[in-house]
């Protein structure tokens, strides 16, 4: 088991600084030269020289990749027109928003997490609770309701659910206030009821998909010989089902649920811009816009970190609940 | 002398049903019928099979893959769904009338009165728990006062009895880490954890190589002879019959053809799809030259069965009295000897002078 850990987060690290060298190849040595766009108006060929020297543009790649990763490790001086010191995990200055990237994303990246996070706990219980239950009492009413929701959840969109959800419980019933982002740690009443909407709407479009692997799983599984064997037994149902059957059918969705999670926590630009939130994924799309180099490099690097993580999560549990992956 | 009911007896743990004990088959099965409605019409796996058998006895029921023989066991255990399958006729567990019963009252026999061995282990073990932890977990579904450390103890107790070196260490492994005889092994511990009365076991060598074969055969039987439990072994193979069983029941399309001592079905069978089985497989004592006969054709299909005799349209001798193989389903009548049945439209002479024109040369019998 330790060798599998080892060698899993020995993969992990070799990717993150796969990603972290592409990504700076494209967004720092790209024909386009990043410091034409930041410039207001006025700029002189002088000034713009200046700049391009602050910002280490004319050293070497090399040089300006090593000073971008020391300073994540352990922060750097960035010259007195850019903050001066900037402490680790130092992302860079962004002249667009006038300041240091770490500090952007440390007031954004709890916006995501908040949302994700719960969201992702509601999907996974309620999409696994409606498979299972469909699987159990397949051909019946009860199995044709969640088909028919999580057929509903997969074809509508996240600004439809939204809007509907915003319009109903906000606008005209007055039973939460407009969405916004309060400090789980300063007031945990408010962070809820000001993120409940946005985990509803997520929480409804992620579950179907969920209910239908699980049901799907979970008949498959049942179909199994030791599902048989475990009812051979005498088990009770809700030990053959909860303990033997479950088990094996929940595999696949760690999977599932490690990819959409890493994904979304990288950024749920829709979601956000739907209740006018701003996460890491409005961010995100701003700072494309703005054409704001460090901010986007950050937003790319995060997004990469949790796929990573996400990934090296997935792999653990799998090891977890499958002995024999651990042989691997 | 009697080490499976424990003095103190546990209240409700055995329902209050008497248990019959000694005189009489502990198992018996009259008329069973199991019917599955599909799509495409009623599948009569099982058409009015009736047989018996005592503790410390071994039936073997042989039949083609589809000839209903697995369908019978997984009957007896109650282990159809009720929502598919209708189940029909007797089926008495020492004393107990099962169909019918309530499945929760199924549920306390299953893996205690009543248990199963299956034909592949490594698909039949849970892949993602400890062996031992499954045995255990079957100690205990029954033993509900039983501790963790007791579970445990029986377990790896059992995994000792069936021949599993260093049951302790083995206790903590996983089925991918058995070999194929020992997975066996560690699923015959499981089934004879509770001391059952009857083991059913479906196909138990199957899956595995000749040598170890014949070590679980062994072992069942030594096991039989120390539990003194009923045992009903069903097979394709028989080689194994030969081996182990007492009785054999012979079954071809979801009917009992043929069923008797086992002695006298495999040394003068009556029935020409059994003269077919024997001839399918080759023998030590027989003539090296001389082919082996499969029966020609395929086991029917049980949505379909053909009209009369269902194997007539696979029977050398199905014209011999002119239309009735055709026509008429054989009843199960005696073939001369006592015990010893058979359900074809040929007379016991014509049976007789056939056989051995046609068959006798090649048999397996012992």
């Amino acid at each position: 088991m330790a060798r599998f850990l080892v060698k899993r987060l020995l993969s992990a690290a070799l990717t993150l600084f796969a990603v972290s060298v592409l990504s700076f190849l494209m967004f720092f040595a790209l024909p386009r030269d990043p410091v034409t766009g930041m410039c207001p108006k006025n700029c002189n060929p002088e000034r713009l020289e200046r700049v391009r020297q602050e910002l280490g543009l004319r050293d070497p790649l090399i040089t300006q990749y090593a000073g971008y990763m020391k300073g994540i490790v352990t922060g750097r001086d960035l010259g007195s027109a850019q903050g001066g010191r900037c402490d680790a995990p130092c992302l860079g200055w962004s002249y667009v928003n006038n300041e240091a990237v770490s500090d952007t994303i440390g007031r954004v990246l709890p916006v995501t997490l908040s949302i994700v996070i719960p969201a992702a706990i509601l999907w996974l219980l309620l999409g696994v609770g409606l498979g299972m239950v469909s699987a159990l009492r397949r051909g019946t009413w009860l199995d044709r309701l969640a088909i028919g929701f999580s057929l509903t959840g997969a074809s509508l969109q996240l600004y439809f659910v939204g809007a509907v959800l915003l319009l109903v419980f906000v606008y005209n019933l007055r039973l939460l206030p407009v969405p916004s982002y309060t400090s789980l740690f300063d007031n945990p009443l408010k962070w809820a009821s000001g993120l409940v909407l946005a985990w509803v709407a997520l929480a409804f479009l992620y579950s179907a998909i969920y209910a239908r692997l699980s049901r799907a799983q979970m008949l498959e599984t049942l179909s199994e010989d030791f599902v048989r064997t475990a009812r051979a037994k005498g088990l009770t149902k809700p030990k053959v089902y909860g303990r033997h059957a479950l088990r094996a059918a929940v595999t696949p969705v760690v999977t599932i649920a490690g990819l959409d999670v890493g994904g979304a926590l990288g950024g749920t630009v829709i979601t956000e811009t739907t209740f006018g939130i701003q996460g890491l994924g409005r961010t995100a799309v701003d700072a494309v816009r703005a054409g704001d180099l460090p901010t986007i490099m950050a937003t790319v690097l995060i997004a990469a970190v949790f796929v990573v993580l996400a990934n090296v999560l997935v792999d653990l549990l799998y090891a977890a609940i499958d002995p024999r992956v651990r042989l691997r | 002398m009697d080490e499976r009911e424990p003095a103190s007896g546990q209240p409700g743990d055995r329902p209050g049903v008497p248990e019959q004990r000694g005189d009489g088959p502990y198992l018996s099965v009259e008329d069973l019928r199991v019917r599955f409605a599909t799509e495409d019409g009623t599948v009569r796996a099982v058409d009015g099979v009736s047989f018996a058998v005592e503790r410390g006895r071994t039936l073997g029921i042989v039949g083609e893959s589809g000839s209903g023989k697995s369908v019978t066991s997984l009957a007896i255990l109650g282990l159809h769904d009720p929502r598919r399958a209708t189940i029909t006729g007797g089926i008495t567990l020492g004393g107990r009338q099962l169909v019918g019963l309530p499945e929760e009252e199924v549920r306390r026999l299953r893996g205690r009165d009543m248990a199963m061995i299956f034909q592949d282990p490594l698909s039949a073990l849970h892949p993602y728990y400890t062996v031992g932890k499954q045995i255990a977990e079957a100690y205990r579904v029954h033993h509900p006062r039983a501790g963790r450390r007791e579970a445990r103890r029986r377990a790896v107790d059992m995994l000792g009895r069936v021949g599993i070196p260093q049951p302790a260490r083995r206790y903590d492994q996983y089925p991918h880490e058995f070999s194929g005889g020992m997975r066996q092994r560690a699923m015959i511990a499981m089934a004879l954890v509770n001391d059952p009365d009857l083991v059913i076991a479906d196909e138990p060598t199957t899956a595995l190589d000749v040598t170890v074969q014949a070590q679980i055969l062994d072992l069942l039987a030594d096991l039989q002879a120390e539990f003194r439990s009923a045992i009903v072994l069903i097979t394709h193979d028989l080689g194994v019959v030969s081996q182990v069983a007492d009785e054999v029941l012979v079954m071809y399309g979801g009917r009992a053809v043929e069923h008797g001592g086992v002695e006298r079905v495999l040394r003068r069978p009556q029935h020409p799809y059994t003269w077919g089985l024997l001839s399918s497989v080759p023998s030590l004592h027989g003539d090296a030259e001389a082919d082996l006969v499969p029966i020609p054709g395929n086991p029917p299909s049980l949505i379909n069965l053909p009209s009369g005799c269902a194997f007539h349209p696979r029977c050398r001798y199905a014209g011999r009295n002119g239309d009735r193989s055709r026509t008429e389903v054989p009843t199960l009548r005696p073939a001369g000897e006592p015990g010893h049945l058979v359900a074809c439209h040929l007379s016991a002479e014509e049976r007789t002078r056939l056989y051995r024109e046609d068959v006798a040369q090649v048999g397996v019998a012992r």
